[in-house]
């Protein structure tokens, strides 16, 4: 009965390695895309062949979760039809559109389990587009994946866990860390870390991070708000605000962030029913406990699913598999899915917790000046999306994206849409909430021009 | 000066490539990215207002990073590797 079943699991992060092990331990051979060239997804990234750095210098404190995930894959290579360096730029329909080294192909699925991941959350500010700023999660992987700094000496601006991680990361690797910038007060910190005692382990690695930082005098700051880059060929410095005087560090590079947003357009391809999520501040595909969408066979997990980190999408992963199991009308281990579920929950009450700690600055959008550039694909500037709302009436993400072409561009929203809410929102005296979220249109990745002509269907399962 | 520095894997084959009509070296395992910000400061031009890009995100989603081949294609830098002999260009429209 499992030969007409033909799951496909996209990405091969923690969640979905998970995902693919627990289907191939019943017996199905799940075909796994990804778009990296080796499995891991950007916290447990590979680096490629012939570099020799030890795993325990590239993931730390994660590396023996990181190695775990790393075997599992290597476990079952054989058995799951693996494609790394492939993109899905399109879903529809239980037929998936891959492109793969130029060449493109379509998939066809029964059940689709998408592990599709996050990116860093971005709120722009004036000097963002200049080179040498990177996000704090681009600016962790030039050092994972390819041995690089973003710069000689760094400045960490934004807020979240990833903000003290990457510096402690870049101090360790040699870089100068130029200055720890928090947009959260203190006192958030204070007040969450009741909360945060729920996962200690996790609680205490942050606060080492920090100590470690300080130790070594690394100007650390909280409550800050950012001002601006300087350069122009590539930035030279950047300015903020601290209470009411600006403050200045020279640096030949910036890495920002404000936590992450989940990568959710296949699912939106797909037609699943989306809610808006108070704790992502951001619209998510609903789902069960076991991670089921609102569109039969289709399932997600981990961080494209709603942020929770590493360990919760690796549960994630093998709940959703599990669920496609009992769908599909095979035994599942009862207690496991349940056990499962439970752990889900309670690293959930830590994640509110997180985000008490590392609230996004809710003074952001109202600070915004009108020339700042919110997309830097087509660079539409603030006053733009202010003016559309103003004279044209614009309420709504779709119709400011009609007007300003926001949202439009080569990233199609994933970089600029959450500012775009925001400053929308903003302007209409509203929540992000009241004015929707961007419809998703194939490709949501750019395709070689070429490539349009030939399209090869291909078969799968062979 | 360039973007990127190395801090680590400086021991790998050396990979010559062209960059704006200049012969520079990159490494086995270098992506695109890596290879060009470690001796430029641009990746690109913006087509809407001139100014330099240099990549964003590093990890396929902002689309920031393309650069173009002497040969009309675009690559996205930071998810493709860099191979001996590529000739890169990071103003195609500069004259020759």
């Amino acid at each position: 009965m499992t030969a007409s079943i033909r799951p496909v699991v996209v990405g091969a992060g923690p969640a979905g390695v998970r995902a693919a092990q627990t289907l191939v331990a019943a017996g199905l051979r799940p075909v796994v895309v990804d778009e990296a060239p080796a499995w891991g997804g950007q916290i447990y990234r590979q680096q490629p062949p012939g570099f020799t750095r030890p795993k325990r210098a590239l993931y730390g404190f994660e590396v023996t979760r990181a190695k775990a995930v790393h075997a599992a894959m290597a476990a079952i290579r054989d058995r799951v039809d693996y494609r790394p360096h492939t993109l899905v730029w399109n879903a529809e329909g239980e037929r998936l559109d891959l492109l793969s080294d130029g060449r493109a192909a379509t998939l066809t699925y029964t059940h689709l389990i998408l592990a599709t991941g996050a990116t860093d959350r971005v709120l722009p500010f004036p000097g963002w587009t200049t080179p040498g700023v990177y996000t704090l999660g681009g600016a962790q992987v030039a050092l994972k994946f390819q041995g690089c700094g973003i710069g000689r000496r760094v400045a960490f601006l934004g807020t979240g866990p990833l903000l003290y991680l990457v510096a402690y990361q870049y101090a360790r690797a040699g870089a100068a860390v130029a200055a720890v910038l928090d947009t959260a007060p203190f006192t958030a910190k204070l007040q969450a870390a009741p909360g945060m005692l729920r996962l200690p382990a996790v609680f205490a690695k942050g606060l080492w991070y920090l100590a470690w930082l300080k130790a070594r005098g690394i100007p650390v700051r909280s409550g800050v708000r950012p001002l601006q880059v300087e350069g122009e060929a590539r930035a030279t410095g950047l300015l903020w605000r601290e209470g009411t005087r600006e403050r200045r560090v020279a640096c030949d590079a910036v890495a920002f962030g404000y936590g992450l947003r989940s990568e959710t357009q296949l699912a939106d391809l797909l037609g699943c029913r989306f809610a808006f999520d108070a704790l992502d501040r951001a619209y998510l595909p609903v789902r069960d406990a076991a991670g089921r969408t609102s569109v039969p066979h289709v399932y997600v997990a981990g961080d494209g699913a709603g942020v929770m980190g590493a360990d919760a999408a690796e549960r994630a992963g093998e709940r959703a598999a599990l669920a496609l199991l009992q769908d599909i009308g095979t035994a599942v281990d009862g207690a496991r899915a349940l056990h499962l579920e439970r752990e889900l929950g309670r690293i959930q009450g830590f994640r509110r917790a997180l985000e008490r700690a590392f609230p996004v600055p809710a003074d952001w959008a109202a600070n915004v000046p009108d020339d700042l550039v919110i997309c830097r694909c087509e660079e539409v500037r603030a006053g733009e999306l202010r003016a559309a709302t103003r004279e044209a009436g614009a309420r709504e993400m779709n119709r400011l994206k009609a007007l300003t072409r926001v949202g439009m561009g080569r990233c199609q929203g994933r970089m600029c849409g959450t500012a775009a809410a925001e400053i929308l929102a903003q302007a209409c005296d509203t929540a992000p909430e009241a004015v929707g979220r961007l419809r998703g249109q194939p490709p949501v990745k750019p395709l070689p021009v070429a490539l349009a002509r030939h399209v090869e269907p291909e078969e799968v399962g062979r | 000066m360039p973007i990127l520095t190395r801090l680590a894997e400086h021991d790998r084959r050396p990979l010559r490539f062209m960059l704006d009509g200049r012969p520079c070296i990159g490494r086995e395992g270098d992506t695109v990215l890596t290879a060009v910000l470690t001796e430029a400061e641009r990746l690109r031009l913006s087509e809407f207002s001139g100014a330099p890009r240099a990549g964003f995100c590093l990890m396929g989603a902002c689309q920031d990073c393309w650069i173009a081949t002497e040969t009309g294609e675009c690559l996205r830098a930071c998810t493709t590797f860099l191979a001996e002999g590529m000739r890169l260009l990071t103003d195609p429209g500069a004259a020759p």
